[in-house]
């Protein structure tokens, strides 16, 4: 194919979105429904992938050391620790330390605790995270079988929730993605039907003029590529000027540390960008369906 | 240019509209294709431009054996070949303009001929003034005339009319018929069925009569011989 054949496939394309116009009001129509509702839903559903990557970061094993062990023990402990494979960093407390922040975390009345400073009821300590999150349950159980190794806390219960938690969203949020585009192909084969209905007597009329088929899908493509560039607009407005208030607003939700958006920069242009190349897809998607079967004699 | 042997045409629907037919048409001929209603004149005519395929047979168009073209080869042949139909069969959303210079952009032309080339042709069929008008705002006489100029756009050896007159009044067709013939003058063969007794028999041609799938008459300067 000549360039300049190309541009003349751009022209043409271009041309059939005005000399369609309710074809091609209908087209963007559901382009716009299907890609606001895919773009809110990705939003939706990266931000609670990256709250529960936040509240799994948070998750740490606490090795409590035995009480009776000496210096040297206490750091065998700490380099047993560090030979398992999954462990990513170690960090050794003493129970200073630990009495220090404990007594923090009680404000007004850490007060009476400050009382023990002389006679330190409490373990030194390692603070263990893991590369993974989700081994940490299998790596506590190794450190409990360290030598001098008195405790381990992770706060089993709500680790163990809250991986189960963070999987059931993130299937649901598949399945629903899934279903979404579904639909979003539903919607627009039937406004393409509709299309080549009307259509079908122009391409007719095209190949007795003795264009050959790809001469003919040519400018479809382009057409389809610009619906759906067109019908991409609107969402990514919409989705931009929502995610931008709502990253800008504070909410009850603020109070925890762990619920955080993803940053506007660059976390809203991704999805714009991703929503922008859906679009495209989809469009050239539904005009290769629409010609492909007017094309066969 | 156009030799067709032993061609039988027998329709998916069990309808035998060509029975065979034996023809030899020389470069720069003017025929006439008359006959009765059903009689397969345009299935003849299809034929030469394969919107039809034989049943039987063989056809030479342009020193091209249409027995054996493939199908992907089937655009490039109809590129030789100008056609124009009773129904126009012109792009509704496409301006007098854009409907010609189509003809001219699948074959890849520069933007520049196809410009003076389409101003040519829409100067020789005298439609000048409308080339941005949509079919839609054009009498009948003025479509077909369009469709005739896309038709010889590019300078077809052989161009083919079914019934062109066909739904126009006498005086369009006349109109329609010098243009024909200004066409057939430059040395472009011209093939055209038609039901018009006056035309055939004033603007004496070749005719060749179809009955019942078969030739039964061909004689040059005919007349046309039926009674409407
Ligand atoms: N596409 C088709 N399918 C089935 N039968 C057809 C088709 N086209 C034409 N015929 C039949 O073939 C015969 C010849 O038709 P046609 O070539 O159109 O005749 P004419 O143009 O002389 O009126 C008629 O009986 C017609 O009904
Ligand atoms: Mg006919």
């Amino acid at each position: 194919m000549k360039f300049r054949t190309f541009k003349r496939h751009f022209r043409e394309g271009s041309k059939n979105i005005w000399r369609n116009s309710w074809m091609t009001i209908a087209s963007i129509g559901a382009v716009t429904t299907t890609l606001l509702l895919v773009g809110a839903f990705l939003a939706l559903m990266l931000n609670l992938n990256h709250v529960a990557d936040n509240l799994e970061e948070d998750v740490q094993i606490k090795v409590l050391v035995d009480l009776t062990a000496d210096d040297k023990e206490i750091e065998a402990v700490g380099e047993q620790i560090k030979d398992i494979a999954e462990v990513d960093t170690v960090d050794f407390s003493t129970k200073e330390e630990e009495l220090r922040s404990l007594v923090d975390s009680m404000g007004e009345e850490g007060g009476a605790w400050e009382l023990y400073e002389q006679d330190n009821p409490l373990n030194n300590a390692y603070i263990v995270k893991t590369t993974d999150p989700q081994d940490t349950m299998k790596i506590a159980g190794e450190i409990e079988k360290i030598d001098k190794v008195e405790k381990v806390n992770y706060g089993q219960d709500v680790v163990q929730n809250l991986f189960q938690f963070n999987e059931y969203a993130r299937n649901i949020g598949l399945v629903l993605i899934f279903a979404l585009v579904f639909t979003a192909i539903f919607l627009i084969s039937n406004t393409i039907k509709i299309t080549i209905m009307a259509r079908s007597k122009e391409i007719g009329i095209m190949k007795l003029v003795g264009a050959t088929n790809w001469f003919i899908r040519w400018p479809f493509f382009v057409e389809g590529l610009l619906l759906g560039v067109l019908g991409s607009i609107l969402p990514i407005i919409i989705l931009l000027t929502g995610y931008y208030y709502l990253d800008n607003s504070t909410t009850a939700l603020d109070q925890f540390s762990f619920m955080t958006l993803l940053d506007f920069h660059p976390f809203a242009w991704q999805l714009a960008g991703l929503i922008l190349l859906i679009g495209a897809a989809i469009g050239v998607w539904g005009s290769v369906m629409s010609v492909r079967k007017f094309l066969k004699v | 240019m156009i030799v067709m042997q032993d061609i039988y045409k027998t329709y998916a629907n069990g309808v035998t509209a060509l029975n065979g037919i034996n023809v030899n048409i020389d470069q720069g001929e003017f025929v006439y294709v008359v006959g009765p209603s059903g009689a397969g004149k345009s299935t003849f005519i299809k034929l030469i431009f394969q919107e039809v395929k034989p049943t039987k047979g063989s056809i030479m168009v342009n020193d091209k054996d249409l027995t054996t073209l493939k199908s992907k080869h089937i655009p490039f042949l109809r590129r030789d070949i100008g056609v124009v139909y009773q129904d126009f069969k012109l792009l509704p959303k496409f301006t007098v303009y854009e409907n010609i210079a189509f003809a001219l952009e699948v074959l890849e032309e520069s933007p520049r001929n196809i410009r003076r080339r389409v101003m040519e042709v829409l100067d020789q069929v005298g439609l000048k003034n409308k080339a941005r008008f949509i079919p839609d705002e054009l009498s009948g006489g003025e479509q077909q005339r369009v469709s005739i100029a896309r038709a010889i756009v590019n300078h077809p050896k052989l161009l083919i009319a079914d019934e062109p007159t066909g739904n126009l009044d006498p005086e369009t067709s006349w109109e329609i018929m010098r243009v024909l013939e200004s066409i057939n003058a430059t040395g472009t063969t011209i093939l055209m069925a038609t039901h018009s007794k006056e035309i055939v028999n004033t603007i004496k041609k070749r005719v060749i009569a179809i009955e019942d799938g078969l030739i039964v008459r061909d004689e040059h300067r005919g007349e046309y011989g039926y009674e409407i």
